[in-house]
């Protein structure tokens, strides 16, 4: 099947080439990086996780929302995904694939990444994140591949592959949940260290997965000129606007408890948040944006006659991953981090560099997702067009 | 002559096998270097008498701390820090108010707690962090990812990151060779001098302290640190964490 990603338009080609571009350029900040260590990003021994772990966070979620049309396809006999189902899941091979390149370049000693495997520590739960995303990536390759094989066969998917798909569907909770815990665990972290980061977690993974999908599925009716179908996407659209409600009422939880008790160790978070700590505004502006964005989202998706309408539909997702993409990439990761333990205030923009490597790694990102889905839209004319 | 070459391969070949299977016996040393005069304990803690320290001295552990593990010194927010001064209330923000006898902004010694109960060792996915039996926690340089999980998890801020490469910041005619200097990319922190106890003497801020820090065995009711605890008012930091830090101040 892969020989249908290297038959293509120029605009394919042209597109293709753009992204190696990209990669190219942020390969060489990351040979940088190698060559004069983390020194090149603006982490320091305070804030000591940055930008890349914060697109961890956030693209784990965008993975783990391939769940959300398995679950209504799978469980609820929900025909409309049937087409649209395999871009779900070669989207999220593709943002694991991110995922996993966002650790290896925060890491000091890439080279010895192995080292998890050669002493693997079951109370680590950096172990544990290493283990569920690599399993659900293996899953997705594996679901993903074979029943686009089947379909092209013009079979029904083989019976061995139900255990699978079933399996996928706690699997991909597990990497959102796991995730969360990485920081819900920490004793010294109160912004962190709340019951209600899992839930967050998985409700703003839930907004941006399928938010992401559509603006995709849109991209692909304009430039592929094949139409995922509109049933789909109206689904795909409810389930972002309930997941957008309960991700902006989670944060909601998490800003009164804060507001109400007061407890200065969790209050601190929160105002250096939205409105700065002894000067350190930077953030701020960003979540005010973020938090308008959402709200906005919500005020328009709640209304079906917005959703129905490509336009504004095009709109809200946008807005909706404004949002979560501030609260996961910037905001969350800073504002664990600050007040520091020793009550000191300090702002993190990251650098050039740290830019660069980050969009090298949303390159190779969107390039996995063109291959992939070229070869899956191109199985699915195939079979449409017969 | 035949019998006795194969004799002597045959000798020689039960002699290789004994020495995989024990080297020690064929005088070959393994582990650390251990002096026969080794300190042991069954739980190592500091005290440090807020009483008794001032500034100089402060200086004076810090130095002679710094020097001996080839600690770099690096003038910006990347730097290493393995002992240094902090504000108490930037210490003891929990247990402190607004009328605190100006201890507010007394520098104190800042280093790492040696928790009972380490949330670094904890995280740490390649257990390149570790609590020896006698409490104190080290690092393995050579294991370490750089992942920072340990930094995070820690509530005290006493871990620091090798962002440059700290023989950069380092002067060759200064280096202490008895102990490494670390490459980029690992984390490291306050060792409690595990390598000067081996070989029977204490810790280098102890020994600078002129007295003003103790260090003893917690376990042992005889032993000064646990007198003085007794007897003085002291605070450990974050106590409700649970950490169970095993750095006290003297008040």
């Amino acid at each position: 099947m892969l020989e249908k990603a290297i038959k293509g338009s120029a605009l394919y080609w042209i597109w293709l080439l753009v992204l190696l571009a990209v990669i190219g350029v942020g390969f060489g900040a990351y040979l940088q990086q190698l060559d004069q260590g983390l020194s090149v990003t603006a982490l320091n021994r305070d804030i000591s996780w940055g930008l890349y772990i914060a697109q961890l966070t956030f693209l784990v979620g965008v993975a783990a929302s391939a769940v959300m049309m398995v679950i209504p396809m799978y469980l609820h006999n929900h025909k409309a995904f049937a087409r649209m189902l395999i871009l779900g899941e070669f989207m999220a091979v593709a943002t694991i694939i991110m995922c996993l390149l966002f650790v290896v370049v925060d890491l000091g000693q890439p080279q010895r990444l192995w080292n998890v495997v050669l002493y693997p520590t079951p109370s680590s739960v950096l172990f544990w994140d290493m283990v569920v995303l690599n399993g659900y990536l293996f899953l997705n390759i594996l679901i993903g591949w074979v029943t686009l094989q089947a379909e092209r066969k013009r079979v029904g998917p083989p019976r061995w592959i139900k255990p699978f798909i079933y399996i996928s569907i706690p699997w991909a909770i597990s990497i959102h949940t796991v995730t969360a815990f990485l920081y819900a665990g920490l004793p010294g972290r109160d912004f962190w260290l709340t019951a209600s980061m899992a839930p967050s977690f998985l409700a703003s993974a839930f907004a941006a997965g399928p938010a992401l999908l559509i603006l995709l599925a849109f991209a692909v009716k304009i430039f592929a000129k094949w139409d995922p179908g509109r049933e789909a996407i109206q689904s795909l659209a409810k389930i972002v606007t309930y997941a957008l409600a309960a991700y902006l009422f989670l944060i909601g939880c998490k800003i009164f408890t804060a507001a109400y008790s007061m407890v200065p160790d969790k209050l601190a978070h929160w105002e250096y948040l939205y409105f700065g700590l002894e000067g350190h505004t930077m953030l701020s502006v960003f979540m005010w944006v973020s938090t308008a964005a959402g709200v906005s989202a919500l005020l328009i998706l709640l209304f079906p006659k917005n959703r129905q309408a490509d336009n504004i539909l095009a709109f809200a997702c946008v807005l909706v991953l404004i949002s979560t993409w501030i609260e996961k990439g910037m905001g969350l990761i800073t504002a664990g981090f600050v007040p520091t333990p020793m009550k000191e205030v300090l702002t993190y923009a990251p650098t050039g560099p740290e830019i660069l490597i980050t969009l090298g790694i949303y390159g190779i990102g969107f390039l996995i997702i063109t291959v992939l889905w070229k070869v899956g839209i191109g199985v699915r004319r195939e079979i449409e067009a017969t | 002559m035949k019998n006795s070459r194969r004799k002597f391969i045959k000798f020689a070949g039960m002699a290789a096998l004994g020495w995989s299977i024990c080297p020690s016996l064929a005088g070959a040393r393994s582990g650390p270097r251990q002096s026969a005069d080794r300190l042991r304990a069954e739980r190592w803690a500091m005290v440090i008498d807020s009483e008794k320290l001032n500034d100089e001295l402060m200086d004076k552990c810090i130095e002679a701390c710094h020097k001996l593990h080839n600690v770099p010194d690096i003038p910006n927010d990347q730097n290493i820090k393995w002992i240094w001064k902090e504000p108490f209330y930037n210490l003891f923000h929990d247990q402190s108010h607004g009328y605190l006898k100006d201890k507010k902004s007394i520098p104190f010694l800042s280093l790492c707690n040696h928790c009972d109960n380490p949330p670094c060792v904890r995280v740490c996915p390649t257990q390149a962090t570790f609590s020896r039996d006698d409490g104190i926690v080290l690092m393995d340089f050579h294991r370490c990812i750089g992942c920072r999980f340990c930094m995070a998890g820690c509530p005290y801020g006493s871990r620091s990151f090798n962002y440059y490469n700290p023989r950069n910041f380092l002067d060759d005619d200064d280096l202490v060779h008895d102990y490494p200097t670390r490459e980029m990319g690992v984390v490291e922190k306050c060792e409690f001098c595990a390598h000067l106890l081996d070989q029977g003497e204490m810790p280098a801020c102890v020994e600078a302290s002129e007295g003003a820090i103790l260090f003893g065995d917690l376990n042992d009711p005889n032993s000064d640190v646990r007198k003085v605890l007794q007897e003085r008012y002291s605070l450990v930091r974050k106590p409700k964490l649970g950490t169970d830090p095993q750095v006290y101040y003297l008040i």
